[in-house]
């Protein structure tokens, strides 16, 4: 399957991947509107980490053997091993945050407004992932590898 | 090739899936003395307490057997295995034949010898049936002890606290949570919960349950105390369910042996979940390690190697994410090391309600306990997992915010380059 992945050596940590990513996920898809009159402001699904000159841009892995899905105990992450995709059922999530006890890479975030977690979907209404087209310096690549 | 899986919990699913991944198509039995299809076992806590509906509790969704081709025996119990002949006894007197067999019968709840145990109102906490149960009393019983401060123990409290009753815990050890928490992470959750409303005793025991006329009237402590209640719960703990495999020469310690294959002494038949005793990653020994996450992974092992597929298992490490009102807590692997070779370091602001604490050994990452902030928990998870040498950064595991950007950069890039 192909996934995002980060390039740190050209990440100039300008944080466009999760604003791209939040447009992506707001009601109205548009930037004013989903930073300005949307309320709560959606979450971004991907996190950049920063400190000096290092930055790099990570979200959700979908993970082969997804520690989130084996660790969940309600059902609400699930592996699709057509599309690879790690979904997360919204409506089945409990809140007890054992997916972000187990996920590796700490992409896993509690959602701000409801008690549930919120992670990357890849997109699955676009064929690149929104975080991906925005990035303006290739530090996000979509392959198969 | 045919499967036959004993017990209908995650270790089962995990095993079903295990399966699927390498054999398509060959028949899955699953029987399963508990009459309802998988749910999630510790939810049960939440819909005691009522804040999700009996129909949220379904792990997986309705159709998910007939979709995989599992034929599922409900409410029917494994009576006997016959290794020999490679068939299950049920309780209905069919005899299913197994090539490949996994037993994953769970653990069944430790109850002490007490005086006035035997009787109405003395409840355990481990199935959908004890909520059932337990619910009759709500709106009718005012008042409850808890016996042991456990997870599952401090749950039910919370629950039963939320649904109004009055509950008391009472808890042999100087703290709570003693398995998986530290005297200070216990100590915050303690008072939190006294803060709360809810009467916690240590250091004391039940020595008695009284009854007048065959109810419950009160329980008498080991400090001759007594607490005025109508009703009981036992939550001292879980003990793996081997009664099953007695006298097929399947080997046993305190759970059921398995080796690095999920597979026990006799070829062809498996265990896993609570009742397996299986390769621990941290002590390097056989170890029944009785959460969630575990019996899904070794369920899911053991169904790669029914299938032939020969992955070892690579061990377990315990983890438990609880929320107690409003406190998230995470423990992972060992969390309150005995003996030297440890290092251990820890960050408290108890104005905070905040704690998190690293142990360290051999340079390696072998536990954590955060209390209060628990997010990206799982990058700890990962490094003791990965056996990441932790050495050049250990100053910083014990920042709130550790990320990835505080792993060596060859360790990073590692990580997020390949195909996870």
């Amino acid at each position: 399957m192909k996934r995002v992945y980060p390039r740190e050596e050209v990440c100039i940590g300008c944080h466009l991947c999760e604003i791209a990513c939040i447009v992506e996920h707001s009601a109205s898809k548009d930037i004013i509107k989903a930073f300005k009159a949307e309320t709560p402001r959606p979450t971004a699904r991907n996190l950049v980490e920063e400190e000096g000159a290092i930055s790099f841009s990570v979200s959700c892995r979908h993970c082969n053997e997804p520690p989130c899905v084996q660790a969940c105990i309600s059902g609400a992450m699930v592996k699709d091993y057509q599309s690879g995709v790690v979904r997360h059922l919204e409506e089945k999530c409990m809140g007890c945050w054992s997916c972000i006890m187990a996920c590796p890479y700490g992409v896993i975030r509690k959602n701000p407004v409801r008690k549930t977690v919120i992670k990357c979907d890849l997109c699955p209404e676009r064929p690149i992932p929104a975080c991906v087209e925005a990035c303006p310096n290739r530090a996000l690549i979509f392959e198969e590898r | 090739m045919e499967y036959v899986i004993i017990g209908n919990g995650v270790a089962a699913i995990g095993a079903v899936e295990g399966i699927r991944q390498w054999d398509a198509a060959s028949p899955i039995t699953i029987v399963s003395a508990e009459p309802y299809k998988v749910y999630g076992r510790p939810l049960i806590s939440h819909l005691l307490a009522g804040k999700i509906h009996e129909s949220d509790i379904f792990y997986r969704s309705d159709d998910y057997y007939d979709l995989r081709g599992v034929k599922l025996l409900l409410g029917m119990r494994a009576v006997q295995i016959l290794p020999d002949k490679r068939k299950v006894a049920s309780s209905d007197g069919r005899m299913l034949p197994f090539d490949r067999l996994l037993i994953a019968t769970g653990g069944i709840p430790f109850m002490p010898p007490l005086p006035g145990r035997d009787g109405p109102d003395v409840y355990t906490f481990t199935t959908l049936d004890d909520v059932r149960k337990i619910e009759v009393l709500i709106g009718k019983a005012k008042k409850i002890v808890v016996i042991g401060g456990g997870l599952i123990g401090l749950k039910v409290s919370e629950s039963l606290h939320d649904r109004g009753i009055r509950v008391t815990v009472v808890e042999l050890a100087d703290r709570i949570l003693s398995t998986a928490f530290d005297p200070i992470a216990g100590e915050i959750i303690r008072k939190h919960l006294t803060e709360m409303g809810m009467e916690i005793i240590l250091q004391n025991s039940a020595t008695e349950i009284v009854r007048e006329n065959g109810h419950i009237r009160a329980v008498i402590m080991s400090d001759g105390t007594r607490r005025d209640c109508e009703a009981v719960v036992i939550a001292i703990g879980v003990v793996p369910n081997i009664s099953l495999v007695e006298g097929t020469g399947i080997k046993t310690n305190r759970g059921i042996l398995t080796d690095d294959f999920m597979e026990t002494s006799v070829s062809g038949i498996y265990a896993a979940g609570d009742v397996a005793e299986a390769h621990d990653l941290l002590l390097g020994q056989r170890r029944v390690t009785p959460i969630w996450p575990v019996a899904y992974l070794q369920g899911q092992y053991a169904g790669f190697n029914m299938a032939g597929a020969k992955i070892a298992y690579r061990g377990s490490i315990p983890m438990n994410s609880i929320e107690f009102y409003g406190i998230p807590t995470v423990s992972i692997g060992l969390s309150n090391p005995v003996g030297e070779n440890y290092e251990v370091r820890h960050m408290y602001l108890p104005e905070r309600n905040l704690y998190r604490k690293i142990v360290l050994k051999d340079h390696l990452l072998a536990g954590a306990v955060l209390v209060g902030r628990i997010q990206r928990a799982g990058i700890l998870t990962g490094l003791i997992l990965n056996r990441i040498d932790c050495e050049s950064f250990k100053e910083e595991l014990l920042k709130d915010d550790f990320g990835l950007i505080n792993l060596p950069v060859e360790v990073r890039k590692k990580m997020l380059a390949v195909n996870p």
